[in-house]
Parts: structure tokens; sequence; C-alpha cells
């Protein structure tokens, strides 16, 4: 199997969509002349033309609501968010309209649409371009919500956004888009609502998904050095959830953390945490326990930066904590 | 107010119209130079993995900051963007913290939180330093807003790419500086770029101020090609908004020489046209009006060039110096401690 970047893994997926179906255009700021702001979708503008690559100027409630104007019409738009703290400037037109529309107009109209970028930290950017959406689109219900951390899974998921009749938040990450891995040659598509398991092992359950897949593997790594074998999940999909996985693995291990990136106070990592011991109460021999951004704004100072972020070394100390291996 | 179309004076070696006095000229063209000079020393800390993040260079536009310092009342605010190195050196921010601020040092600006995109000196009247497109500019019309209410006879001066013409939020405030007539000047710098997205891409029109008359503001439209024409038309516009009240927009048609960010080869330009923008540039010209027209020697302004980057190198020792910030400092300034 050929081994290929997550950005281009996007890139293929969007390529082979829009080469299956006429209605799948993206849109967004320098997707197209530019290629991307991180080149995410290199060769579609000279491959599918300005009629369906399509610049737009600075503009997010603009844009995200053509999108959802056209979704409504019957096309099939990719919204391409440079990075997801500018969604922040659509999230009236995701909230109120997106997630709404198909209830509201008591299924008059649907919004088939994908509004995907990165999320969350990347390295020494400020507290206003370090930000993690998961929260926010999770907690809406008419949105489907998804986070991916290899190309195999950027693929078939961005195919699957693309073809389903709802919209789909999709997370991205900016420190990942190099990160390469195998994707098949042939069609394939990945299901929402399924997580996979990154790591096998029956110590520790370690629920990640997104940019913390990678920091909960090295903590894994870590912990296995101690002789404490995880478990770990990446859930792929926040919205919905596969809760199934994370219970049949949590009665095995009967320990849990959830690492990610984003803020502890009322996020993603709390929901599951509140379904663990809602479901699995009894199977449970330690609290579940959240590694992830401090409560604070993200500093630049890199120092500062590096004690806000989840890293390995605080994963390794919760997989620890939760082990009483103190 | 005037509104010339973009037609510069014919020869951009003409030195007479807008060079004055020698000591106006030598005064701006320093200040010009020490921004040039700190931005060229940024870029190479950047290049030396010294500074992160993203990194906004002002060089071809400092005259317009060096501009903005020369009508600015006491009482006044600047607010910027995340291109804001050249206000706070104009205005009067230490190189020496500006550049820790890009080191994420303690001694910082903003003792290292914010970094090159987030420039805040309240002392010296620079207001920020935002960056997420646009979301200044309801707030720098909340500046004079608060102006107006308090009676303190202050103008804001509120900055903003020709990228952020199509955003929302400049469209609301401007609606509200105009239909309260708010003591603003609306200064967009038009660098003919946002990223790689050329204005022509942007806006459905060319001319800015075609939009000043919907939000009953007054306009003026130009090239900035030397501090002394800028400064005259921005004070021209600051007397307006002062004294009767109202929002002024000025379109400033100018020219990033470099790439949007250190991460932007820029090749979505052409030579010709860099070249041609490079032959308008103030500080080149205000170098030959030193020479030619004020009878300067190349030696005496070698040695103002010695004596910037000196000064210069000076900020860049004390942000390599400077210690980080105490690891504490990332819980402080979330909420106001009453003390
Ligand atoms: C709402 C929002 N969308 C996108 C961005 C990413 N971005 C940062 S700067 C920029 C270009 C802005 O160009 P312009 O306003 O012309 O200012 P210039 O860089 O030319 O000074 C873009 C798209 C952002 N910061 N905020
Ligand atoms: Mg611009």
């Amino acid at each position: 199997m050929p081994e290929i970047q997550i950005r281009h893994a996007i890139r293929d997926a969007m390529r082979e969509e829009m080469t299956r179906d006429d209605r799948v255009f993206l849109m967004g700021e320098e997707v197209g002349h530019y290629k991307g702001a991180y080149k995410c979708s290199e060769g579609l503008l000279e491959e599918f033309g300005e009629r369906r690559v399509i610049d737009t100027p600075i503009a997010e409630t603009g844009f995200a609501g053509v999108g959802i104007g056209a979704a409504m019409a019957g096309l099939r738009p990719i919204i391409e968010f440079m990075t997801f703290n500018f969604s922040a400037v659509a999230f009236d037109q995701i909230l109120n309209n997106a997630a709404k529309i198909h209830h509201m107009t008591n299924g008059q109209h649907s919004v088939p649409m994908v509004f995907r970028g990165p999320n969350a930290g990347a390295h020494m950017l400020g507290s206003t371009h370090s930000q993690a959406f998961e929260p926010f689109y999770a907690h809406i219900p008419g949105l489907i919500v998804v986070a991916v951390a290899t190309p195999y899974d950027a693929k078939g998921l961005l195919k699957t956004a693309i073809r389903d009749p709802n919209p789909v938040i999709f997370l991205e990450s900016e420190l990942m888009y190099g990160v390469k891995g195998e994707v098949p040659e042939e069609e394939y598509l990945i299901p929402f609502g399924v997580a996979d398991t990154k790591r096998a092992g029956d110590d520790v359950t370690v629920i990640t998904w997104g940019q913390g897949v990678p920091v909960a593997l090295k903590a894994a790594e870590l912990a296995a050095e101690q002789g404490i074998e995880c478990d770990v999940i990446d859930l792929r999909t926040l919205r919905p959830l596969d809760m199934e996985s994370v219970l049949e693995s949590v009665r095995r291990t009967n320990r849990a953390i959830v690492l990610f990136h984003g803020w502890p106070y009322g996020g993603v990592g709390c929901e599951i945490i509140a379904q663990i011991q809602e479901k699995a109460f009894d199977h449970l021999d330690a609290p579940v326990l959240r590694v992830c951004y401090e409560d604070v704004p993200m500093p630049y100072a890199e120092n500062l930066e590096n004690l806000v972020l989840p890293t390995p070394e605080r994963g390794l100390a919760a997989i620890r904590e939760v082990s009483y291996a103190r | 107010m005037t509104n010339d179309k973009d037609s510069p004076p014919a020869d951009p070696g003409n030195y007479d119209a807008y060079f004055t006095s020698k000591e106006n000229d030598l005064r701006w063209y320093r200040e010009m130079l020490r921004i040039r000079r700190f931005e060229e020393m940024a870029a190479r800390s950047y290049t030396r993995g010294k500074i992160s993040g993203f990194l906004h260079l002002y060089i071809g536009q400092e005259a317009i900051a060096v501009a903005t310092k020369e009508v600015l009342e006491p009482q006044d605010r600047v607010v910027s963007t995340y291109r804001t190195h050249g206000f706070a050196i104009a205005l009067g921010s230490s190189p020496g913290a500006c550049m820790a601020e890009m080191y994420g040092k303690a001694t910082g600006l903003v003792a290292g939180v914010g970094g090159s995109m987030h420039f805040f000196d309240r002392d010296n009247q620079l207001w920020g330093g935002y960056a997420i497109i646009g979301n200044h500019v309801p707030v720098a019309t909340g500046h004079a807003f608060a102006s107006k209410y308090l009676g303190d006879d202050g103008v804001t001066f509120c900055f903003l790419g020709d990228g952020a013409l199509a955003i929302g939020p400049t469209h609301e405030g401007w609606t509200l500086a105009g239909l309260w007539k708010l003591p603003i000047v609306f200064v967009v710098e038009n660098n003919r770029y946002s990223m790689g997205t050329p204005l022509e891409r942007s806006i459905p029109v060319s001319d800015v101020t075609v939009k000043a008359p919907g939000y009953n503001m007054a306009s003026d439209r130009f090239r900035v090609t030397s501090v002394a024409e800028t400064a005259e038309r921005l004070a021209a516009a600051a007397k307006l908004a002062r004294e009767e009240s109202r929002p002024v927009l000025v379109e400033l048609i100018t020219y990033r020489f470099r790439g949007h960010s250190m991460s932007d080869p820029a090749k979505y330009r052409n030579r010709d046209e860099v070249a041609e923008s490079r032959s308008w540039d103030p500080l080149e010209r205000t170098y030959n009006a030193l020479m030619h027209k004020h009878g300067m020697t190349e030696e005496a302004l070698e040695e103002l060039d010695d004596e910037v980057v000196a000064e210069m190198e000076a900020a860049v020792e004390f942000a390599e110096n400077s210690p980080v910030p105490e690891p504490s400092a990332r819980f402080k300034n979330i909420l106001v401690e009453e003390s």
C-alpha cells in the first residue's frame, strides 16, 4: 500500500468525490490558486476549474452561509476553514442554520455539507489561534463531528462525510498534515460512529481523538516500558460517539483516562466520563482522569505553552495514577 | 475631502512635492529605518528559530506608522492588526520589549503571552494587536464611542487590511460609527493582497472609498509615497473626525515587499509589480531626497544606518538575554484579580 501524508489523503478524498459527483465543490480562503493554506487542495483547481474550486474573500459567515444555502438547493459543498479558530466568525450559521434547518423545516430541507479544516493548538500561535472547537460543535444536536489522526482515517471518513446527508464538522490538525501512513489504492469508506483501537492492551483504556492520538500512543509506549499495557481507542467520530467500544474496553481494563487537545471544562472528555460512570460504574477501579489543556488561554511563550499542552509525560502520569502505580 | 484616484506623482524621483525640511525628512527617515531594521532582524531571528508562530512583516508600509505618530494627539488611540510591529516602534514602544515579545520572554510587551500578532502597549497609545480578521473594527468603534461619551476629544485610528473589507464585523463597525457619528478614522492599508488573494478577488469594486457614502463617512484615497503627504492627509481626516465627530475612511495604497508571513514565498506576484512598487518605497525615496534635495552625504546616511542597526541589535540582545516567563505566569490575567 502506498504511504501518503494526511494532506494528500484529504486531497484525494475530495478529488475522488468531486470526480464521482458533480454537485461536490470546494470553497474557502486560498483553496484554489494558493492550493490551500496547508496545501490540502493541491491540483484541484487545475483539475476541476474555478466553478468547483472556489476562492473566497475573508468572509466566514458569508461562505459558510452560502454553503448552507447551496446544500439546501441540492449541492454538496465542502467548506474549508483556514483554521477552525475562524469558524467562530461563522458560528451562528453553523449553530442556527446548518444544525437546525432539517428539524425546523420538518424535514423539507437537509444540509448535506462538510465544514473542514485544522483544529486545536499548533505551535506558538497564541490564544486566539490555538483553540479546539470540538466541544462547541459536539454540543449541538443536528451536527456530525469527526476528528482524524491518520491518512487512512482522514480519507475514508472524509469520503463518508461528503456523501452524508447531514452537516459534518471535520476536524484536522495543522501539526499532523505531514503525518504519513498507508492508504489502499482501492476505494473504501469508514462509517461514522466507529472507534478504532490504535494500540491494544488490557491494563488501562486511553480514550483519545484527533491531535491527541499521537500523544496518547507515545504515552502508551512509555507506560509499556513500565509494564502497563494500554488500550488506545481513537474515537474518530465525536458525534455520534462509539461508547460501545469504550465500554467494552473499560469493562476489561477497569481503568481509563481521556487524553485530548482542548480545555477540560465542559468538554467532550466530560461527556465520555459521564457516560462511563453511567454505564460501567461497577467496573471502575479508579476515577477516570482527563489529560488535556490546562484551563487557561493558550500562552505564546514556548515554555508556558509546553506546560499547558497534554504531553506523553502527563499522559503517562495519569496512566500510572489510575493504575495506582505511584 | 479629495478623492484622488490611484494617481501617484508621475515620477518616483521627483522629491519636490512631498519632501519638506531637512529636519523633518531626516527624522522620518530615521523612524522608517528603525522599523525596517527591526523587521529585518526579526526575520533573521525567525529564520534562526528564535522566534516562532506567525511573523508578518511591515516592510514597505513603514511610512504609514510614522505618519500616524506624526498626527496623533495624546488622547488618541491606534488599533491595528497582527501586522503591528511598525506601529509599536513608531509610537515609542521599546524595540527590546517588542523583540522580547516575539522571543516569548517575560520582558516582552505583553510578557510573552501574545507574540508577534498581539502587540499591545497602552502607555504608547497602541491598543492592539488583533488577529482575527475584522474583529477589531467594532472594538475600535467602541473606543470612539467612549471618546464621544466621555467628551475626551480623542480620535481612534483603526487600521485594517484590504482583506478585512469583506468580513461582517467591518460592516457592522462602520455602520455603527456612521449611525452614531463617532470620531474615528478607519484606515484601510490596501497592500493589494490578503495572503495570496489580490484585491480584485476580495471585493467587487476596486476603489474602497466608494463604500464610504453608505456609512455616511467622508473619505480620502491615495498612494503612500512619503511620510509628509501621508501625515498631512491623515491629519485632515483626524481633524474632521475630531471637530465634526464623524467617521472618516482613508484608503492607503501601499505594498508589502515581503510575503504575507515568513512562511509565504509570495509566488503569486510578478517581478514587475514588485519592482514598480519598490520604486515608490517611501524609505528609499526619502533617502534619495536627503541626498539630492538636502545635500546629505552617503557617509552621513550610512552612519545613521549604523546607529539604527546598533539600536536594533541591542534589542535582539536584550531579547536573547531576557528570562522566559515564570511557569506560574500562565495562570495570570485570566480574570481580573482585585488586589
Ligand atoms: C476571520 C479570519 N479568517 C482568516 C484568517 C487568516 N488570515 C490571517 S491574515 C489573512 C490575510 C489578511 O489580509 P489583509 O487584511 O489584506 O492584511 P495584510 O496581511 O495584507 O496586512 C488571513 C486570511 C484570520 N486571521 N481571520
Ligand atoms: Mg492586504
